[in-house]
């Protein structure tokens, strides 16, 4: 706990003193003795955040634990959370549900799958469809915690569109999603992967001449600055951060293999499973494709090549389809009827369950790796959530929330909280303070909020 | 290799542009009207207005594509992933005003960097772009490296390198290429940070005052080059356009007219054009593999299949408004085409013309116009089936420049969209959305228009009925009534907003922002203009880049607008 409040107190003075929290050297106070960043048994274990995404929500009958608190009893679509852990306990032990917290619109338009999005990951109103007023709630936090990996933060879809991504820099600025197992691969475990498990480390002399390239496109910096409007130099600001993310990544490069016991170089996925040339959004192409990029994340983690992630299983307006129909999820969810006796859309209710399913199987992935006294997923905060609650009408009332893992500790797990209406910024900010973020207030207006989920904080 | 006609193109121009605004129907109350064009400022013509701000420009992949190949060879293979282009207001070429470079994405331009400058300067390459011989090839050589940087960086900037931005190139060529002792790989890093630098990924568009009338901005003259050689090429400047650039000759107007015409002849131009209609008909989503669909239901329908799917309407595109130089309205009528072997029987037509052959459409088919290819009947269908809706939002939006509200978040889909109950066709189900009245407002300007395309399904193939009932695609179009798809591009064409949206949306495409409101006038000028030509692609390109829409700007845009 101490060393988190110094890491926040020396990052907002960074800040303060006109440097962004990007690619700075790293301090001492995050090293042991030996100088390096990271000890076998014993050092500080790094707490990650992300984020995972499903879309067009659940039916909130089915979907909210019927009772409260620590134990609570699961509801049907919450079934895939009672699988058993290897390590020990079930799934639904190290994840929190959180209920009945509302998207507030105070009479801003409802933008069918954009406003809740835009306004649960904010705390802002959707200035237009599909547009975010400020920065996502993990680029706040890869700001704080993302400069002192390989990767300031990893996005993966199972969507198979590289411009479907919930993590934004500004208005404009997305983080695009990698689609392709095979590139991630390659990205994270190619060739400049030092892995170490496998002998003696061999710094590539390449690193340090391609340091230098980037100190020459540093120096074009001042001129061109002077020669640009006011939103222009946000741009070009946008632009040297990602500039000296990559001198951060070479140093890390040049600083050897990770030294973390779980970590080892992820399997190889092979060649991306395509159908007609393309990647294909049934729910087991999806599926596939979760998973092969879950497995890579996963090992990205144990490798602290990354303290940062989104992880999107679907889109908003949800592409997903049964193998051999001709409707997709999204559609489905407008066009299909009440089955009047079960009380609910039985078709587009299949892809809530797929989706808790795949939930599920991305906590499994994390809890898989032992690290510490506990699994990888003790160090982990993943905040899951939806663009919606109930999809036929767009409602962005009771809009769906998980958190799975304990973040080293910060937090409790296994836990049911009912919002009763409150706003959903309350787990944003909730999310925020758990992960070292200095701020006690987040929102605008109906969204403003100072009042963290008391009872899953430690 | 089809390009603009050459002949008496400049003579025409010139002539034209002499006879100032007698020919000019929206040009009255223009000051810069009928001006003459001996002095040395920008002579322009249209109305006297004032441009929108600029901003800086993200090369689009095409365009890193395209002026990788044109500075460096084309044989240079280059990576297809950097960062993604982002789409704004309908256009990847207003979005690359918006957008910056991601650390992922900066990862990936310094990835592709490395490779190309890898390969550029291989042994088998290198002839084409170094002329110099280093004294050493196994150290430093600070003269040919220099002059290797100086040539080649000026090409990529798109302006002159400044002493210091050479000299630190200099300096990293000499130091790489001592330790490796190898002045070839030095040279690369030092072309390496050509490539990744922010002067090379973002198009500087600078601005000054005019010399003629300090209260106004203008382009200065290597922006104004660099905005030609994008619109037209695609790409960036070469070393000809770069000298009238430097030596402040291009501003003159005589030399703008010659340097547009003599870019509008080359053979680059086709990827100009083919850039632009690419974009604005959302080709992107086919290359980015996101045209899917029902593999069991539309097995035919591979990425193979969808491209050649754009590649057809494209050179359908190039071959009317450019080889044969038509009126572009007719490109909604045209049954002239060019097909595969593939696309032909997808068209259920005998094709028997090899990969690539011309094709005429028969005169009493159901087709004719683009809005008949499978290219944009599948980008406007859903996974596994039409969508009249989507199509008629294409046709108001992208082709006639008209908004559509969103729908209202809670509204009941179940009746429209239940293929299986007892409505059967789409025009029975869509009915129900112009008989609600909270659907109608809207449904009704979409609707009737889609409907004249029921007669192609999700991939655009031809069929008479849909779940056994005969399809009517009769409708009207604003006030045009029509019996077919057929008789729909004829009413397109004959639409009055169909003009003032390509010139509108080219507009935006060349300066990279929605006009704002000084710059209407213009707009319905260029729009005179290209109606006076008889709605000629060449003639719209020229009043454009000679107007001061063009030319000029009211700043640099200081405040992100919200952005969609």
């Amino acid at each position: 706990m101490k060393k988190r409040i110094s890491r926040r107190t020396v990052l907002r003075g960074a800040v303060a003193g006109g440097a962004v929290g990007m690619g700075l050297p790293l301090l001492d106070c995050f090293l042991n003795e030996n100088g390096t960043a990271l000890a076998q048994g014993g050092g500080p274990i790094p707490v990650r955040f992300g984020t995972w995404f499903w879309g067009c929500g659940m039916n909130p009958a089915r979907w909210a634990p019927p009772t409260e608190g620590l134990g609570y009893e699961l509801s049907e679509e919450l079934q895939s959370l009672d699988r058993p852990l290897e390590s020990g306990g079930k799934i639904r032990d190290h994840v929190s549900v959180f209920s009945g917290f509302d998207v507030k619109l105070d009479g801003n338009p409802n933008y069918p799958h954009g406003s809740g999005p835009a306004s649960n990951l904010t705390g802002l109103f959707a200035p237009a469809d599909g547009v975010f007023a400020a920065p996502s709630i993990d680029v706040l936090i890869a700001r704080e915690i993302g400069g002192f990996t390989r990767f300031r933060s990893l996005q993966l879809s199972a969507t198979g569109d590289r411009n479907q991504t919930y993590s934004r820099e500004s208005e404009s600025i997305r983080n695009a999603s990698e689609i392709s197992p095979m590139e991630v691969y390659a990205r994270i475990f190619g060739p400049d992967f030092a892995d170490p498990t496998a002998g003696p480390f061999m710094p590539n002399p390449r690193w340090t001449l391609r340091k230098s390239v980037l100190s020459a496109v540093k120096d074009d910096r001042d001129k061109l600055m002077s020669r640009v409007g006011t939103h222009d130099k946000q741009r070009l600001d946008q632009y040297f951060t990602s500039v000296r993310q990559l001198e951060q990544m070479l140093d890390v490069l040049l600083s050897g293999p990770p030294d973390l016991p779980s970590c080892r170089r992820a399997d190889d996925p092979g060649p991306d499973i395509l159908e007609g040339e393309v990647f294909q959004n049934d729910v087991d192409s999806v599926n596939q494709r979760h998973g092969a990029l879950a497995d890579l994340l996963t090992f990205a983690l144990a490798c602290d090549q990354t303290r940062v992630f989104n992880m999107m299983f679907s889109w908003g307006i949800s592409g997903l389809y049964v193998p051999g129909s001709n409707t997709t999820h999204h559609q489905l969810t407008h066009d299909e009827s009440i089955d009047t006796e079960l009380g609910y859309q039985p078709q587009a209710t299949q892809f809530v369950m797929v989706s808790m399913s795949a939930w599920a199987d991305f906590v499994e992935k994390l809890a898989s790796i032992p690290e510490g006294d506990g699994t990888m997923l003790d160090n982990c905060l993943v905040f899951a959530n939806s663009d919606l609650s109930y999809a036929k009408p767009h409602d962005v009332r009771g809009l769906p929330m998980m958190i799975a893992g304990s973040a080293g500790g910060r937090i409790t797990p296994g836990i049911h909280v009912k919002g009763n209406t409150d706003p959903c910024t309350r787990v944003g900010l909730t999310v925020q303070q758990a992960m070292g973020l200095p701020i006690d207030a987040w929102g605008v207006n109906s969204l403003r909020t100072s009042l963290p989920v008391s009872e899953i904080l430690v | 290799m089809t390009h603009y006609r050459r002949g008496s193109r400049i003579a025409a121009l010139l002539s034209r542009f002499l006879s100032g605004c007698a020919v000019v129907a929206g040009c009255t109350v223009a000051v810069g009207c009928g001006s003459d064009i001996s002095g040395d400022g920008p002579e322009v013509r249209g109305p006297a207005v004032e441009g929108g701000p600029v901003a800086l420009r993200r090369l689009t992949s095409q365009q890193y594509t395209q002026s990788i190949h044109d500075v460096l060879g084309e044989d240079i293979i280059v990576a297809s992933r950097v960062e993604p282009d982002a789409r704004l207001e309908g256009l990847l070429g207003v979005g690359a005003s918006f957008v910056s470079v991601t650390p992922s994405g900066f990862e990936k331009y310094e990835a592709a960097a490395t490779a190309i400058a890898e390969q550029a300067l291989s042994s088998e390459l290198r002839g084409a772009i170094l002329s110099c011989e280093p004294s050493s090839a196994s150290g430093a050589d600070d003269v040919c490296a220099s002059e290797f940087i100086a040539t080649i960086g000026r090409r990529l900037f798109r302006r002159t390198l400044t002493e210091d931005e050479v000299a630190m190139r200099v300096a990293i060529a000499a130091s790489s290429g001592s330790e490796l002792g190898d002045f070839y790989a030095g040279l690369e890093l030092a072309l390496t940070s050509l490539l990744v630098s922010p002067n090379f990924l973002f198009r500087v568009e600078e601005i000054e005052p005019d010399p003629a009338d300090a209260s106004r901005l203008r382009l200065t003259s290597t922006s104004v080059a660099t905005r030609l050689s994008y619109l037209i090429w695609n790409s960036t400047p070469d070393d000809e356009l770069l000298d009238a650039a430097e030596s402040g000759e291009l501003l003159g107007a005589t030399n703008l007219t010659a340097q547009a015409v003599r870019l509008l002849d080359s053979p680059k131009a086709e990827a100009g054009i083919r850039a632009f209609f690419s974009d604005l008909l959302t080709f992107r989503r086919i290359d980015d593999g996101l045209v899917r669909k029902s593999p069991t239901e539309f097995p035919a329908f591979t990425l193979t299949l969808a491209g050649d799917a754009k590649e057809q309407t494209l050179r359908t595109i190039v071959d009317h408004l450019v080889t044969n130089e038509l009126d572009l309205r007719e490109l909604y009528t045209t049954r002239n085409t060019f097909l595969t072997p593939s696309l032909g029987s997808v068209y259920a037509v005998p094709f028997g013309g090899g990969q690539w052959g011309p094709y005429e459409f028969a005169a009493d088919g159901p087709r004719a116009g683009l809005l008949s290819h499978v290219s944009l009947m599948a980008i406007t269908a859903h996974p596994g089936r039409s969508s009249a809706t989507l199509r008629g939002k294409f046709v108001r939006e992208v082709l006639l420049c008209q908004t559509i509200p969103d729908p209202p978040a809670n509204v009941d889909f179940s009746i429209v969209e239940d293929t299986d109950g007892e409505l059967r066709t789409a025009r029975e189900r869509l009915g129900e959305h112009v008989t609600n009245d909270a659907c109608a407002g809207c449904h009704e300007l979409m609707d009737p228009i889609g409907l004249a395309f029921e007669n192609f399904d999700a991939i655009g193939a031809y069929r008479a009925q849909e779940n056994g009932v005969e399809i009517d695609a009769s409708g009207n179009l604003d006030g045009q009534a029509y019996d077919d798809a057929i008789g729909m591009g004829q009413a397109l064409r004959d639409h009055e907003s169909l003009g003032p949206c390509i010139t509108r949306n080219l507009y935006r495409y060349a300066v990279g922002h929605n006009p704002v409101s000084s710059e209407q006038d213009l707009l319905v000028f260029l729009n005179d203009q290209l109606a006076a030509s008889g709605y000629r692609w060449g003639s719209l390109i020229e009043a454009l880049v000679l107007s001061e829409g063009f030319l000029t700007a009211s700043g640099q845009r200081e405040a992100e607008e919200a952005a969609q």
